[in-house]
């Protein structure tokens, strides 16, 4: 749990102007979601992980006799797609962004148990263009944040899923094998040896390996001949999206491992990191519609994590908020307080940030100052604070006047 | 920041099942606790042998709990309560030191041999909503989830869970000696998830900062390199065990009655109605006994439990006891479930009570005694949470703590808690346990209670007050 202070929400806002702006760009519409929904949402589609599950805040509501429980949202992607379902399924695309807090016990102290997320769902969208699409905005939003030292990592659940098929788990095993990876445990994988050399092989070079172009796509799939059907398909759908992704000249690293966390991606997975630390991700989920009792319709979508970006964000200094204007009073009697108001609305409305003060204390941070006295002929004192120089002003009109020719 | 020095080390034993196996242990590696037996009407024992060793007795359920949050370095008490606090709070302050190598049956997750699950594969794979009753709700629930479960309600019972499936719920996680003795409750294993033996537990902290070989190496002379309770599969013969099926079948009107110390009067007051159920007055309970009408099914069950399953309409009607229907309402505040009317007997008082070391005689002193911060956060031990923190609300007590306990509240006092709100009948045991009251909350006796909705469908109407009528002639 934590504040966030003045320094921290210039940042906050910034991310979100950014990030609102490039989505509308693109044609991309703002929803919001409510904060309480119902826990069987998260727990009907079996997307989210067990240990994710044990870690929601859920209770029971005060008509909770019937023991329905109701969380603080978990996750950002599966109430925009209830939305969807619920309200916009008319609709034979839909493209959707949303800026929204998620809820998640955290023990160790390190991290907010409310995080912050900036994220685009595209519904309906056949691959692979859309992939491509939302792999490009959440590339354009991190560019034009400014940050530096960004990592692009691409991987696949299609694939992933394929391979663990090829080691003839039993359905328990697969899914504890399945838990452990997307826990990031992929030594598990490593150690389980198949019957078949091959995979043994093929998961060797896929973890060992990272491709920088799709080249390296085409190398796997001349030198596994043998591969599952599945998995030939999936190496055909990151092909494509590679290739595309090649020829707009945007660079990455394919990394089988760089996917974690969530259960409900079929395609493309990909993250970003800044520095070295995850800042963002996203991919396709094809069923979750479905599975939500939707129509069969894909989709695909990610998420920037605000906190982390926070941490790795430039603030430049006229960022920081424009130095305004302080409009002091001498003495706060009924006169001078007036004067001080309508000096002050005049010049917000003239645009410029204005600040009262009657407290006599020493000014700091204005671009100027300016003393109301009320005596007569000249009841104003202009400082220019950058200049360091004093005058007097007869009216208002003078103010305004000297203030806006800076 | 706790001290360490002072060398005072508690240690929390338990009441009931592990009783007397306990004391065994106890008296064997000689860590002189003479009075801890079946007959000790105490709570508090000091040792003979280590003068800095003390002991209370408690409730196994709380036992976990008080360990956790340091009010005992030390615990004896089941796994199953253990793993129930455990599985909801991983990170906390409670570690298993041992084995003790003692204890009986273990705890399972059950269908009713009527319904069609057989398996845990179907359970995951249908999208059916399922009802699962248990004493256990954190580990039913992390049962439900990590089966994938994909709709799931979870309802906490006090105690019975084993009368609810198949018709008021699809699931229970229970205790059973073994796969046959669940069979003879008309139910089917469908998994085991832990053996049910004693455990010593310790307080991490405590653990981590206090001296306690002493006392851990008296346990170790009896426990030799942990021989775990071998897993082996009692669910192999569920197969040939099917059991007696009770005979079953939906009836129009149901009607709940309360086991346990309301039994007794309850079927005194139902002979007088001229509505006696066989099987009820019974010493043997029997959770299903038959009614004279043929459209009316009846269940016992307890009677903490009954509000809730009245508000679901698993029962149209049920005996309980005023106090825990207000329970109930206060939780829920727009819960169907309505008083009919008071049936007059099992007649106690819900009070507020404190040590009589403590300065005040009424809440408005304790008031003033919290906000000169002597008493705060003041510690406040119920088992009737939502009476105990609207009352505790209404008062301004400010700041408090809530500690929810499983009956006994007068144990906690004065070391674990300062107030404790709960029922008396004379006030004798308080005496005892040199408590005063400093208030009553209010008086409450069994009733009846019904769900509004049943009194007001069109095919119950009638049945429901012909019901009414018979019981309330009882009351003359």
């Amino acid at each position: 749990m934590q504040d966030l202070l003045p320094e921290d929400m210039l940042r906050f806002r910034r991310i979100e102007d950014v990030f609102r702006t490039c989505c509308r760009n693109w044609g991309y519409q703002e929803v919001r979601t409510p904060t309480l929904e119902y826990l069987y949402l998260f727990t009907a589609t079996g997307t989210l992980t067990p240990s994710m599950l044990s870690k929601v805040y859920s209770f029971l509501d005060w008509d909770g006799w019937s023991g329905e429980r109701v969380v603080l949202r978990p996750d950002g992607t599966i109430p925009v797609a209830r939305l969807y379902i619920d309200n916009l399924s008319g609709q034979e695309l839909a493209r959707l962004f949303y800026v929204t807090n998620i809820f998640a016990f955290e023990g160790t102290g390190k991290e907010n148990r409310e995080r912050w997320q900036c994220g685009a769902e595209f519904f309906g969208g056949a691959k692979s263009a859309p992939d491509v699409e939302i792999i490009l905005l959440a590339e354009e939003v991190i560019r034009r944040l400014g940050l530096s030292n960004i990592a692009l990592q691409l991987s696949h659940a299609g694939l992933v899923k394929a391979l663990l098929k090829e080691f003839k788990l039993s359905p328990g095993e697969e899914a504890r094998m399945t838990n452990r990876i997307l826990e990031g445990n992929w030594q598990a994988l490593t150690k389980a040896k198949s019957i078949n050399p091959e995979i043994d092989r093929l998961v060797a070079a896929l973890l060992g390996l990272k491709g920088k172009s799709s080249s390296f796509l085409y190398n796997v799939r001349a030198s596994f001949p043998k591969a599952s059907q599945d998995f030939k398909s999936s190496l055909e759908d990151l092909i494509n999206i590679t290739t595309l992704l090649d020829n707009l000249g945007c660079s990455y690293k394919i990394d089988i491992a760089a996917i974690h966390g969530f259960e409900y991606y079929t395609g493309i997975c990909f993250q970003f990191l800044a520095a070295g630390e995850k800042i963002g991700g996203g991919g396709r989920y094809d069923n979750l519609v479905p599975l939500m009792n939707g129509e069969d319709i894909p989709a695909c979508g990610f998420a920037l994590y605000v906190d982390p970006i926070m941490k790795v964000l430039p603030l430049e200094k006229e960022k920081k908020g424009e130095p305004g204007i302080l409009v002091k009073g001498e003495e706060l009697t009924p006169e001078i307080a007036k004067t001080c108001f309508t000096v002050a609305e005049s010049l917000r409305d003239a645009g410029h940030p204005a600040e009262l003060d009657f407290t006599g204390r020493e000014e700091s941070n204005y671009r100027w100052v300016v003393l109301v006295s009320g005596k007569e002929p000249s009841p104003f004192v202009l400082t220019d604070c950058v200049q360091g120089r004093q005058r007097d002003a007869a009216s208002m009109a003078e103010i305004l006047q000297v203030v806006s020719e800076g | 920041m706790k001290d360490y020095q002072d060398g005072c080390i508690k240690l929390a034993l338990p009441k009931g099942r592990f009783l007397s196996p306990t004391a065994n242990l106890l008296a064997e590696i000689d860590l002189g606790f003479q009075d801890y037996s079946d007959k000790t009407k105490q709570y508090r024992l000091r040792s003979v042998r280590f003068p800095s060793l003390s002991a209370k007795i408690l409730q196994e359920k709380d036992i976990s709990i008080q360990v956790a949050v340091g009010n005992y370095d030390l615990g004896i008490c089941g796994l199953d309560w253990i793993e129930e606090f455990l599985v909801k709070y991983p990170v906390g302050a409670l570690v298993k030191i041992s084995s003790l190598n003692y204890g009986e049956g273990s705890i399972h997750v059950v269908a009713s041999a009527e319904t069609e699950i057989a398996s845990l594969n179907e359970l995951s794979a249908r999208r059916n909503d399922y009802r699962i009753v248990s004493e256990y709700p954190n580990l039913a629930e992390a049962f439900a989830l990590n089966l994938r479960m994909r709709r799931f309600r979870i309802f906490p019972v006090w105690g019975a869970a084993e009368a609810y499936p198949p018709e008021n719920a699809d699931l229970a996680v229970l205790w059973g000696k073994s796969g046959a003795h669940i069979a003879t409750q008309g139910l089917i294993p469908l998994k085991r998830l832990l053996p049910v033996t004693a455990f010593l537990i310790a307080n991490r902290e405590s653990l981590e900062n206090k001296d306690l070989s002493q006392i851990l190496m008296c346990f170790n002379s009896k426990l030799t390199a942990e021989p775990q309770a071998s897993i082996k599969n009692e669910l192999d013969i569920s197969e040939e065990l099917k059991g007696p099926r009770p005979l079953w079948q939906a009836k129009e009107i149901n009607l709940a009655l309360p086991d346990g110390h309301q039994q007794a009067p309850t079927a005194q007051f139902l002979k007088q109605a001229g509505l006696a159920p066989q099987g009820y007055s019974e010493e043997v309970s029997n959770r299903r006994p038959s009614a004279d009408l043929d459209w009316l099914g009846i269940k016992v069950i307890r009677p903490q439990d009954m509000p809730l399953q009245v508000a679901n309409v698993n029962f149209d009607l049920a005996i309980t006891g005023e106090d825990w229907l207000l329970e109930h309402l206060y939780r829920f505040p727009s819960s169907p479930v309505k008083k009919l009317f008071a049936l007059g007997f099992g007649t106690v008082k819900i009070v507020a009570a404190v040590s009589q070391e403590m300065p005040v005689s009424d809440i408005d002193e304790l008031r003033s005694l919290v906000q000169s911060s002597k008493f705060a956060p003041l510690k406040v031990a119920s088992e009737y949470i939502n009476i105990a923190d609207k009352y505790l609300r209404d008062n301004h007590i400010n700041p408090y703590k809530l500690i929810p306990t499983w009956g006994a509240s007068e144990a906690f006092l004065p070391e674990d808690a300062d107030m404790l709100i709960d029922n008396v009948q004379t006030g004798k045991t308080l005496k005892q346990h040199k408590l005063k009251i400093i208030d009553v909350l209010f008086r409450s006796s069994a009733c009846l209670i019904a769900n509004k909705h049943s009194l007001a469908a069109s095919d119950k109407k009638e049945k429901m007050e012909f019901l009414t009528q018979k019981l309330r002639a009882g009351l003359s």
